[in-house]
């Protein structure tokens, strides 16, 4: 029998219309899971009183009739999301006890739709990892496990991937800079959209690297990304990079017919040394893909190479500007100052003992690229670099290319702590398939498709043209319907 | 390109984040290391090619020049670590 905190949100959806269900018995599934689940350290903030009452409200207006899709739908939201009265750190402790006086426009919608709120997800702290290992809060741990391993669930949203893998929550937000919704998806077995930059507001969402962020769902399956998707976007006039867009119907766009589609295949993404696995994986989806129909592309994305380099000389540019807010003066922490202390003192001193190791090192190296003598040698120039990137993307299009198919992750999820002395390179090379997504502004969805010789899932990446979710996800459920990736998580937790 | 300890301190110090004598070599090591890294960036031809300003061909929308929220000081100063008086306080800042 599947527990009520297993459905999907469109089984949900179905079961609360025909009356099977109710919202608050779909909390009550998902709060007792939650408690169970302490170990995986993927809720940090819980709110069940605000989670009832969400869910009775919900039960009265599905029972009016004509309630949204969303209606009743228990979520985890990742802690980067302001949320009114709720603390909302960003997994800092620079942020510590935080409680917004404002709704962030993605959850206010998703809320608006009658989503019920389960409490906050942790992550990597300002959303900079890979692994969700610089949280204040400590590790989130993948419900996965082959051995005697802790195994990371990714990041930055790996609370959000660990809450849903480990059916939580029904669905969670993630945000995604450079791969944090993509990569933690793979690393859990479960599926997560980048929208297009612009297609859901960053108002209300604690801000890393401004041109990059984007918010996106995170979710059992191709359907729920669709449903939970459009829940989320729309215009907002308080996020001046909003696009005033109509948002199509992404479920009904879901026919499964990709006859005639042109998918192409980036001969600079097969890296090398990749696994044979990853490259076994990659040719098998790409045949998925054509037996459904679509047309299979040699292509090329000649900048491929400097997007790592590039998005470490720009996301760190613009974090390095959108953290100097943190000062102790408005919001969080304040460090404990000695008599004759200054405000030079007081912001150094906050930031030091407030930022974690790894948000240091990131606002450190974009003041460096910023200052004067070096801003055109490095951040000019990986603007520049940017440029090129997006023009390969264009030039793909425009040659009649309708989404593109790579792997998601160079490898299935490793062990905490296995990347503790690497190099910071190494682990910023997590990010290799999905952070061109991001310089480019494009959507990309990660769907899984098979798992490992030891039993741990994989994902594959697709990524659509601009503003085409609709179109990239259906792609994506074909995908996922001939991959048939039903394998959970064994409950050891 | 390398950093060495003194330009270390004055990233620290720009970034207003202090970092301990002692830490500073480590520091610089690191920061070496990852602008190492970005030095790929040089081999790219970007002649004649324009920063990236904006990842989508939009205009940035335009509103009327009014004002659209306030007298919200209260909720301004809920999160302070020191407010009174209707003021965030904070160290003296002029001798």
């Amino acid at each position: 029998m599947t527990h009520l905190n297993e459905l999907t949100i469109a089984a949900a959806r179905d079961a609360l219309r025909a009356g099977e269900t109710s919202a608050v018995d779909l909390t009550m599934a998902c709060l007792s899971a939650i408690d169970a689940g302490d170990w995986l350290n993927a809720f940090v903030h819980k709110t069940p009183e605000i989670a009832l009452d969400m869910a009775r409200a919900a039960d009265a207006r599905i029972k009016a009739g004509n309630a949204p899709d969303m209606c009743g739908i228990p979520l985890g939201i990742k802690d980067l999301f302001c949320t009114k009265g709720v603390e909302s750190q960003a997994a800092s402790n620079i942020l510590k006890g935080f409680k917004p006086e404002y709704e962030s426009t993605v959850t206010t919608q998703l809320f608006n739709a009658g989503a019920v709120m389960l409490g906050k997800l942790n992550m990597d702290e300002f959303a900079m990892g890979s692994s969700n290992e610089t949280s204040c809060y400590g590790n989130a741990i993948n419900p996965w496990k082959v051995d005697d391993r802790q195994l990371t669930p990714g990041g930055s949203s790996g609370g959000s991937a660990a809450a849903v893998a480990a059916d939580l929550c029904l669905a969670a937000t993630g945000t995604d800079t450079g791969g944090s919704i993509r990569q933690p998806a793979a690393f859990t077995g479960i599926v997560g959209i980048k929208p297009t930059y612009g297609r859901v507001s960053r108002w209300g969402v604690v801000a890393f690297a401004s041109s990059l962020d984007q918010a996106g769902p995170m979710t059992k399956s191709v359907r729920d990304a669709a449903i939970m998707l459009g829940a989320m976007c729309g215009h907002d006039p308080k996020d001046s990079t909003s696009a005033d867009l109509a948002v199509p119907d992404f479920e009904a766009a879901l026919t499964g017919d990709i006859r005639g589609k042109k998918i192409g295949i980036p001969r600079e993404y097969r890296m090398d040394g990749m696994p044979a696995e990853i490259a076994k994986l990659w040719d098998d989806g790409a045949a998925m893909l054509k037996d459904a129909g679509a047309e299979i592309v040699d292509i090329s994305l000649p900048h491929t190479k400097y997007a790592l380099p590039a998005y470490y000389v720009i996301a760190p540019a613009e974090a390095s500007s959108n953290l100097a807010r943190y000062d102790g003066v408005r919001y969080g922490h304040r460090a404990n100052l000695k008599a004759g202390d200054g405000i030079t003192e007081m912001y150094e001193k906050t930031r030091a003992e407030g930022f974690g190791y790894e948000v240091q090192r990131r606002i450190m190296v974009g003041t460096y690229v910023l200052s004067a003598g070096f801003y055109d040698a490095y951040y000019n120039r990986a603007r520049r670099v940017r440029a090129l990137i997006k023009r390969d993307f264009d030039n793909v299009f425009a040659a009649g290319v309708d989404a593109i198919l790579t792997p998601a992750t160079p490898s299935a999820a490793f062990g905490l702590g296995e990347m503790a002395n690497a190099d910071p390179v190494q682990m910023y090379l997590n990010d290799v398939f999905t952070v061109t997504v991001n310089l480019a502004g494009l959507p990309g969805i990660s769907v899984p498709v098979g798992q490992d010789a030891q039993g741990l899932p994989l994902g594959l990446q697709l990524i659509g043209k601009p503003w085409d979710e609709a179109g990239l996800l259906n792609h994506a459920y074909v995908l996922e319907q001939a991959a048939g990736f039903v394998a959970k998580a064994e409950k050891w937790w | 390109m390398s950093i060495d300890i003194d330009t270390a301190r004055k990233v620290a110090k720009l970034a207003r984040i202090r970092v301990e004598e002692a830490d500073l070599p480590a520091l610089a090591t690191e920061l070496s290391g990852i602008l190492g890294f970005m030095e790929q960036l040089n081999e790219v031809d970007v002649e004649g090619i324009e920063p990236m300003t904006s990842v989508t061909p939009q205009r940035l929308k335009r509103r009327e020049d009014v004002v659209t929220d306030g007298n919200i000081q209260e909720q301004i100063l809920k999160n302070a670590p020191d407010a009174r008086e209707g003021f965030f306080a904070v160290p003296k800042v002029v001798e």
